[in-house]
């Protein structure tokens, strides 16, 4: 503050907090573990911690009031996705470290829902508990949904009708609205995205509702700016940039303009639903997932969004980036659905083209293609890896 | 006749035919011929095996990629100029062959056929073999 030059006085309305630096990532890395907490460890009811890839993860600390407010921003999704403490809730996102699972539990819990816990992993043993309990809502990534969704159309003993599933709630990742058709189709649900991170406090720091446009942020706790992420000024409402969040009620772990790298608009006609909370839209990519390939911005979600849009394919892909000789290479590995592969080669060159010419018109730039067998691109029980960017020197 | 020929892709991954053959093998069911179509990437070997439905679901349970598709298999003398009196009936006719494969065992050739129209080739073909018993 005082290099910014910002004093008490300055703050005299919510405009102000434009005079305030932000936060981000790296300052929350640099003050590991609990430097950045405002209250005394004595108060502090839980932690939790980013998965922290690379380097040191990053703590989280929740006083009792804040895993209160965290599971009344998870009820509110739930209930604007219609679940009602009739509904039994199954959190196949991962318990721990991970918000994911906790925050998902805290929320249903709140409502009064019948919540069934099983964590990631053993699908079979997922997929078994779900139709012998009834799961009526299921809340994990996308991706492992999409995972589920396969592993039943393989199950000879389960058919999608006969689970009581109705709601899918994914998040932890960004996902496209073809990903959301292909969930609705297969699991025979309605999808919402619930949106968080552990920096903010977790899922649920605002979620979709029954008209599936746009995710309603809970403004009272989390007041979202959206910034231009080069030259760190507001964009006009309604223009695209960076998502930034000042928590309003935190005690714990507060933080102030924390740069979210995730890319989106924000929308603030009123909704049909009559919730006045502002709106975002969904996220088009992160500002530090955005791979540039031979001098052009490529965000995974792109190629996600064309892959999602051809009947012919599974839905899964692994982009490649590499530098040979100096020059970028960008891979994609993807695999068609098994009917699709047919008895002769020209009918496989034929959907790689269809998938090269799309993908050339949305990215500006010509991928290689891989048509690889069924089921070889390694499934995700959490955060799908979907970009391995083996160059030294990221540009 | 007509039967039906398993397609199963496979990417040019190094032993990965050897999969294929050691899980039939396995459940005990015999290949009785195939042949591999390939580019740099991948290949897809066509296979006509006993069991069908069995094999079909033996390499399916294991993440192959099979598909069906019909096919016309005839045996033939396994003589000069045979094979091209066949051949001539089904140009005559105006059916196309997509593909075949052969192999022999000196006293009969069995040829796998997939062409544009597998009924009038199998037809034609069935008649042939008649005239010249």
């Amino acid at each position: 503050m005082d290099e910014a030059g910002v004093t008490p006085d300055d703050i005299q309305s919510i405009d102000d907090i434009r005079k305030l630096p932000f936060m981000q990532k790296k300052d929350l890395r640099e003050y590991y573990p609990t430097d950045t907490f405002a209250a005394p460890i004595k108060d502090i009811a839980r932690f939790h911690a980013s998965s922290g890839t690379t380097g040191k993860p990053i703590v989280a600390g929740y006083t009792v009031h804040d895993l209160e407010c965290w599971a009344e921003g998870v009820a509110r999704c739930l209930t604007a996705y219609g679940v009602t403490r009739e509904d039994i809730v199954q959190v196949s996102y991962g318990y721990g470290l991970f918000t994911g699972g906790l925050g998902a539990h805290d929320g249903a819990g709140k409502i009064g829902c019948a919540v069934l816990p099983t964590s990631s992993g053993n699908t079979a043993k997922q997929i078994m508990l779900m139709k012998d309990l009834g799961t009526t809502c299921l809340c994990c990534t996308p991706s492992y949904a999409l995972f589920l969704a396969e592993t039943i159309e393989n199950e000879p003993d389960v058919r999608p009708e006969d689970l009581k599933l109705r709601v899918g709630v994914f998040g932890a990742e960004p996902w496209t609205e073809g990903m959301r058709h292909a969930l609705e189709q297969k699991l025979h649900i309605r999808a919402y995205d619930i949106y968080g991170l552990t920096e903010v406090s977790g899922p649920g720091v605002g979620g979709e509702c029954e008209f599936q446009n746009g995710t309603h942020l809970w403004e009272d706790m989390f007041y979202p700016e959206i910034i231009d992420p080069v030259t760190l000024q507001p964009v006009e409402d309604g223009k695209e940039g960076e998502l930034v969040f000042t928590t309003l009620t935190k005690e714990g772990m507060p933080v102030i303009r924390y740069r979210t790298r995730d890319l989106t608009r924000l929308i603030r006609e009123r909704c049909e639903c009559g919730r006045t909370a502002v709106r975002m839209d969904k996220i088009l990519g992160r500002s530090d997932d955005m791979l540039i390939i031979r001098g052009v911005n490529v965000f995974p979600s792109q190629v996600e969004a064309v892959i999602m849009e051809m009947p012919e394919v599974t839905g899964q892909y692994f982009i490649t980036v590499d530098r040979v000789n100096n020059i970028d290479t960008f891979d994609i590995d993807i695999e068609l659905k098994p009917d699709y592969y047919g008895d002769n080669l020209s009918t496989i060159e034929r959907t790689k083209q269809q998938l090269s010419e799309r993908l050339v018109s949305v990215l500006g730039i010509k991928p290689t293609l891989h048509i690889v067998e069924p089921g070889s691109i390694e499934r995700s029980m959490g955060k799908a890896k979907h970009v391995n960017d083996k160059r030294k020197f990221k540009n | 006749m007509i039967t039906k020929q398993l397609s199963i892709f496979l990417q040019n991954k190094l032993g990965r035919f050897a999969q294929v053959a050691s899980i039939l093998g396995d459940a005990g069911l015999n290949m009785r011929a195939f042949t591999v179509t390939e580019n740099a990437d991948y290949g897809i070997v066509r296979l006509i095996v006993e069991d069908v439905e069995r094999a079909v679901e033996t390499l399916r349970a294991a993440s192959f990629a099979v598909n069906l598709t019909d096919v016309v298999i005839i045996s033939i003398p396994d003589k000069p100029g045979i094979l091209a009196q066949y051949m001539r009936t089904l140009a005559d006719e105006d059916i196309f062959i997509e593909y075949m494969y052969a192999f022999s065992n000196n006293s009969h050739a069995n040829v796998v056929i997939k062409s544009n129209d597998n009924q009038r080739c199998n037809a034609l073909l069935e008649s042939k073999q008649a005239e010249s018993l």
